[in-house]
């Protein structure tokens, strides 16, 4: 593509973008969805399945209770109303991803349907609607081998493994999200951010992005003021928050140019690119599979009744957006503060260094201030750092025991970072402890006011301001191992001084 | 008029991949005309007070618990497959990169 990109500012002045997002999260059940083979990520190539995921002739499936409770909650997480009575559809298509060629899923009766979940964004709330969720089961594991490149196209067969065939997958749809002008790209990545962070806090789901168990298909769509709804496309291929952000931004750009030069969209699939950022057409909707769905005849219909529903609901834990109020009222911070405290990824690193035995401000400045940093400067994520709530906690201990002051703290911080050990560890290795014998500091002191006659004598006429260049040079001899205030006090103490 | 078009039929073969040729589409488009309107006979005796049906029997909530059950080995699995390489299903490339979700 040679085609120059209109500027993004000047775009979202002109068009109004509608974006929509479907997302897939693999439940964490023991088990697969109807039947009884194990669920855990890796392992050999099928050695995790039955005649019943591999779709032998005389096999039947029956449903796992765990998963169906699973998406009952995340359907009431997601205030939605639950259906009393639904079946299971047979979603029918030629793909080897799928033995039985069919994938059970659900068609016009998902087992959750019409609900919200409120986002923050820039601190406004936004309320995105909850088409439906539903669900079904995952598919196994293709590799296309042969040819040169490894990719489908020129692969000459594939290689299936259906460990992964099988596995609950719940599929969650929002309604249309208008009006969100420049701010739908960051809108796109709050949602499914505060998603992943729900289903997190439900239990319900590892939610990696980066492992495939949370997946997400990002439609986008641009009109005029004013006029209908654009044709919309659907990219694929989404594997990381930040991705979500820049696939909806690449995507309104790119149907900008198209448009502005006339064209119109064609409603279509399209591939995501990590490395890039663009998107690539896929298949054309317009020669949309027929699926032929129809009810599952080898499973009976769900009917939850009111009790059972009942007792779920009154089980859900506190959500992610409550209970950051609660620590935000805890902590006593603004709603700036908060923000940045959420921008920074370190709402559950702070919780779980406070739960630790630190104070909240300790917690904070460690986790905004010296480690942020670092992640910054490293591009890491912030609970990818290398230091645990558990290490922060500590090293705080150990200032707050007048072993380390804060110079050293950090000291010893860079080396949790580089991985040397815990802080105490480290500060007894690296011999960083705070200079607490009061004999060899006294002797510091003798000797640098034994080196400064001048600045002594100003001290000792009531100069006491002038003590700090003596503090200064004690804390050189020993390397800033010692505590200043303590230093201070011991100057003006040998030097007969009130402080 | 017809259950079924000869349209219809072309569209659920194309669909289920099957080849059929233009003179077995005036077959089967006949057959399956018979068949449907047979079938749409039901129809005549149903009444506002019986709901719609798509099983024979009346369950719901057949469930079971998440306990691990053990399977097959990747040899008993892959027994009966057509052709085998690295411990997987060997199958032709697929030409459509779509796949379900």
């Amino acid at each position: 593509m040679t085609t120059t990109l209109p500027a993004y500012d000047e775009v979202v002045a002109r068009y109004e973008p509608v974006i929509g997002l479907e997302t897939h999260v693999e439940l964490g059940t023991n088990t697969k969805m109807f039947c009884g083979c194990p669920t855990d990520f890796g392992g050999e190539p099928n050695t995790r399945v039955c005649p019943v995921c591999l779709g032998l002739p005389g096999s039947l499936p029956v449903a796992n209770k765990a998963a169906i409770e699973a998406t009952i909650r995340i359907g009431l997480a997601l205030n939605c109303s639950i259906a009393q009575w639904c079946r299971f559809a047979r979603k029918n298509y030629f793909y080897p991803d799928m033995p039985k060629d069919f994938q059970i899923s659900q068609y016009d009766e998902p087992l959750c349907s019409d609900g919200y979940l409120d986002v923050e964004v820039d601190g406004e709330l936004v309320r995105i609607g909850i088409e439906r969720v539903h669900l079904e089961e995952d598919t196994g594991k293709t590799l296309h081998v042969g040819g040169a490149t490894g990719r489908i196209h020129g692969a000459t067969e594939s290689l299936v493994d259906y460990n992964r065939a099988g596995i609950p997958l719940v599929e969650i749809v929002t309604k249309p999200v208008p009006g969100t002008g420049a701010l739908a790209p960051e809108v796109a990545k709050a949602y499914v951010t505060e998603l992943r962070d729900v289903l997190r806090s439900l239990g319900v789901s590892d939610v990696r992005m980066e492992e495939g168990s949370l997946r997400c298909d990002v439609n986008t769509s641009l009109n005029l003021p004013g006029e209908e709804w654009g044709t919309r496309t659907e990219t694929k291929n989404v594997n990381s928050l930040r991705s979500v952000e820049r696939a909806v931004r690449s995507e309104i750009l790119r149907q900008a140019s198209v448009l502005d030069a006339g064209g119109r969209i064609t409603q279509e699939t399209r591939h995501f690119h990590e490395d890039t950022g663009d998107t690539t057409p896929g298949r054309s909707k317009e020669t949309a599979t027929d699926y032929r769905y129809f009810p599952e005849p080898d499973l009976v219909p769900l009917a939850p009744d009111t009790a059972w529903v009942a007792e779920l609901k009154a089980a859900l834990p506190e959500l992610p957006r409550l209970h950051r109020r609660r620590l935000q009222e805890q902590w006593g911070l603004s709603d700036l503060d908060m923000q940045s405290v959420l921008n920074a990824g370190a709402v559950e690193l702070i919780e779980a260094t406070v739960a630790a035995g630190t104070t909240p401000a300790a917690a904070r400045k460690w986790w905004l201030g010296e480690l942020s940093r670092r992640a910054n400067e490293t591009g890491t994520e912030l609970a990818d750092i290398g230091a645990t709530p558990a290490q922060v906690a500590e090293l705080q201990g150990l200032v707050d025991a007048g072993k380390l002051n804060d110079k050293l703290a950090r000291t010893v911080l860079e080396g949790v970072v580089a991985g040397e050990g815990s802080p105490t560890e480290i500060m007894t290795n690296r011999g960083l402890e705070v200079v607490s014998d009061t004999g060899a500091l006294t002797a510091a002191v003798d000797e640098a006011i034994a080196a400064n006659p001048g600045i002594a004598d100003k001290i000792r006429s009531g100069k006491v301001a002038a003590a700090g260049a003596l503090v200064g040079a004690v804390m050189k001899a020993t390397r800033g191992q010692a505590d200043a205030k303590t230093v201070r006090d011991l100057v003006l103490e040998r030097l007969g001084v009130q402080g | 008029m017809a259950a079924i078009s000869r349209e219809e039929v072309a569209h659920l073969a194309r669909l289920s991949r099957l080849a059929v040729t233009e003179e077995e589409l005036d077959t089967f488009a006949g057959q399956l005309d018979v068949i449907l309107q047979s079938v749409a006979q039901v129809g005549e005796v149903t009444a506002a007070d019986i709901p719609p049906t798509s099983h024979s029997v009346p369950l719901t909530n057949v469930l079971r618990d998440d306990v691990v059950v053990p399977g097959l080995t990747p040899q008993e699995a892959l027994s009966g497959a057509p052709d085998v390489a690295e411990q997987r299903f060997r199958v032709p490339r697929i030409l459509d990169e779509d796949v379900a979700s």
